[in-house]
């Protein structure tokens, strides 16, 4: 007896098959079909089921939004023209109201000869964003563009002289020549605090005298705009663009710093980071509208806008701060030591080999964090602020459109929609394009 | 553990031990927190040596070549390498790095960058050398290497060998004077072993000085001048391979010996 089977034991292959095309019933849209939808009957019931469900919705939602009424004056007459034509009101949308205001629902009280300025800021954000979003289609000269659009943007939105936000300009060149000069004779710590310090004093003693001289000889400058003007879907755009383009770096160093060895940064880093993340936004914001005027010295006018952007930012950086930090974790630890060994400093090292991969693996949660500060941006209508959803109640105090909510909430909810669903988009491709691994 | 990696003549008249001195350990000791690693460790190795140090998992042999690159801190001692006092300084440390080169056992290549980047990153950014000459001298050591025509594909594109050559590729465009092997061949299939060994070969045959930790005890056999047998934190044994291998004297050496190398 053997202890195996003789058909078994010997074998050799003299052809290689050839690659054969699959059976119809997998490809093509009845493959398809078959596979994803009807491939058990619970899942040929659920199917149904959910079919049955869809046709239900859209039934009801596309009479509504395509049986409307576009010219009215307000909910009453909407209402008649809808009892006119349908014979009821019950399923049709008003939208007269959004055609009345949807240009006060962008702009707030902006004043209305003015809107060619917030509309040439969104146009240059657009040309400021493209050479860091696309950097490899985009010539990188277009830098200067986004470079500039930080000092550019608010004299756009606010207006008055313009000298101002060349004073700001003016600063950081000066930080960096007192920088540049003095760290080749004092060594670069104080170069760097020559570097803070020179601006600051720039900005606070001197900057406001030479802009008035400067102005008195070269009066240039654009018809100014009140914050409180400010509103709509505009204010939320400002407020986002500002908070989601601060954020990311501060949030880099935050968690950076979170993982430094050095004792006390940390701690700073760690109580920041956990403060905020404890506290409601609400409450930061509420911190910003009535508490900080307290601590400020008395006639000392510091913006309502400005102080909002300041709290969202930091919430947001708190928030970034830990997205990025699961990317630091996320990165194995040869990184590192492939960086050390070959003897790149820390910042090097960070900036060339570490930041890159740990951004990279971050993407999904920056972007998510980018898409939650854009969205909560709403919640400024909570301390008065005009942003859209405060604008649609400002519009409901209007005799005309009392009791009107849905068209309202429904065309705010398409403009954050085309603007998070571009975010969510970009952040995919750009997944796909720095996939390097494995590919 | 093969003996057969080799399958060709080292030519060994490059090999020459000089009487200049490369790295001095002398007592030196670790801890991982009350975990005694390395014990009283005293080496010296002169220039153009090819040392080999094996012995078992946790032994204390990668520790030992991690500090000289400052990849760990020591407690006790003081080393030495290339005239520079291996401190906490700062300064010392990036002079060392980048005069040692070091190839792991997991490669560490940098993902994100193309073959070619990986190679030209450190020169340009460390050694300050113009892109131009750095990628001339990266496609000189890819060349060296025999993947020059890999140089734009990223490293998850190539296979295990060709991504531990490419590794050997990125330390040698630093131009180093010594380098440190972290069992390089510890990750591979048998077939790619061969590929990493034979390059490791060439390098040893060129008068570089070279300390491995490896398993590959063929490559001791062949290449090394010294071998270090390494047990709980000390140096249990050195000799010269042929008397190593033949006729260790240490129990703990014999054992290791006949459980590596199976008959």
């Amino acid at each position: 007896m053997s202890d195996t089977n003789a058909q078994s034991v010997r074998y050799v292959r003299d052809t290689i098959l050839p690659q054969q095309p699959p059976p119809a019933s997998a490809v093509g849209f009845i493959g398809w079909a078959r596979a994803n939808l009807f491939s058990s009957w619970f899942n040929s019931v659920l199917t149904v089921i959910s079919l049955a469900f869809i046709f239900y919705v859209l039934s009801g939602v596309i009479p509504w939004v395509f049986q409307s009424v576009w010219n009215a004056n307000s909910l009453s007459e909407c209402r008649e023209v809808m009892v006119a034509t349908w014979g009821d009101t019950h399923g049709h949308a008003c939208w007269g109201v959004i055609k009345e205001r949807w240009l006060q629902l962008l702009f707030g009280f902006y004043p209305p000869e003015l809107y060619w300025r917030p509309i040439v800021a969104l146009g240059l954000l657009l040309v400021a964003l493209a050479p860091v979003l696309y950097a490899e289609k985009v010539p990188s000269k277009l830098l200067i563009v986004t470079a500039l659009y930080p000092f550019v943007m608010p004299w756009l939105l606010w207006g008055g002289t313009i000298w101002a936000p060349l004073m700001v300009m003016a600063g950081f060149g000066l930080g960096y020549m007192a920088y540049t000069i003095l760290s080749t004779k004092i060594g670069s710590l104080g170069a760097i605090i020559a570097g803070v310090l020179v601006p600051i004093v720039w900005w606070l003693f001197l900057s406001g005298a030479v802009a008035s001289a400067l102005a008195s000889v070269l009066p240039l400058a654009l018809q100014s705009v009140e914050s409180r003007q400010f509103g709509g879907f505009m204010l939320s755009t400002l407020i986002g663009v500002v908070a989601i383009g601060c954020s990311l770096p501060i949030g880099i160093f935050l968690a950076l710093g979170r993982r430094s060895d050095l004792l006390i940064l940390r701690a700073l880093c760690v109580g920041f980071i956990e403060f905020i993340r404890g506290v409601p936004l609400i409450t930061l914001l509420f911190v910003a509208s009535t508490l900080l005027n307290i601590f400020m010295p008395p006639g000392t006018n510091f913006d309502i806008i400005l102080r909002v952007i300041i709290m969202v930012t930091l919430f947001a950086a708190a928030y970034m701060a830990e997205v990025i930090r699961g990317g630091l974790a996320a990165l194995p630890k040869g990184q590192y030591e492939g960086a050390d060994s070959l003897g790149l400093n820390y910042w090097q090292s960070q900036r060339l080999i570490i930041m890159p991969q740990a951004l990279k693996i971050s993407i999904p949660g920056i972007v998510s964090t980018f898409i939650g500060v854009f969205k909560d941006t709403t919640l400024v209508s909570i301390i008065g602020l005009l942003d859209p959803l405060g604008l649609s109640n400002a519009i409901r105090a209007d005799a005309a459109w009392n009791g009107i909510y849905w068209e309202l909430f429904a065309y705010i909810a398409v403009l954050f929609f085309i603007v998070c669903f571009g975010m969510s988009r970009y952040s995919m491709s750009l997944e796909k394009r720095l996939r390097t691994d494995h590919r | 553990m093969s003996e057969l990696s080799i399958d060709r003549e080292v030519d060994r008249s490059q090999m020459q031990v000089s009487n200049e001195i490369a790295i001095t350990i002398d007592k030196m000791n670790k801890w991982y927190g009350t975990f005694h690693v390395l014990r009283d460790i005293d080496l010296t190795v002169y220039r153009g040596e090819r040392i080999v140090i094996a012995g078992p998992s946790g032994s204390g042999k990668s520790t030992l070549i991690r500090r000289i690159n400052a990849l760990e801190e020591h407690q006790k001692g003081k080393i030495t390498v290339d005239g520079t006092v291996l401190s906490s300084d700062l300064k010392n440390i990036d002079k060392i790095r980048s005069e040692v080169g070091m190839c792991f056992q997991h490669f560490n290549l940098f993902p994100h960058l193309t073959i070619l980047e990986n190679c030209t990153l450190a020169p340009i950014w460390v050694r300050k050398i113009p892109k131009k000459e750095a990628v001339e001298t990266a496609m000189h050591f890819l060349e060296k290497v025999k993947i020059p025509d890999q140089a734009n594909k990223y490293p998850g594109q190539l296979s295990g060998g060709q991504q531990q050559r490419v590794a050997i590729a990125r330390s040698l465009c630093m131009r180093p004077r010594i380098m440190l092997f972290d069992e390089p061949t510890s990750a591979l299939d048998p077939e790619m072993i061969k590929e990493v060994l034979d390059t490791m070969v060439e390098l040893a045959e060129e008068g570089m000085t070279m300390l491995c930790v490896t398993h590959e005890m063929g490559f001791a056999r062949q290449v090394a001048n010294r071998v270090i047998f390494m047990d709980q934190g000390q140096i249990v044994e050195q000799n010269e391979p042929e008397e190593f291998f033949n006729n260790p004297q240490n129990e703990r050496t014999k054992l290791f010996l006949s459980q590596i190398l199976g008959h």
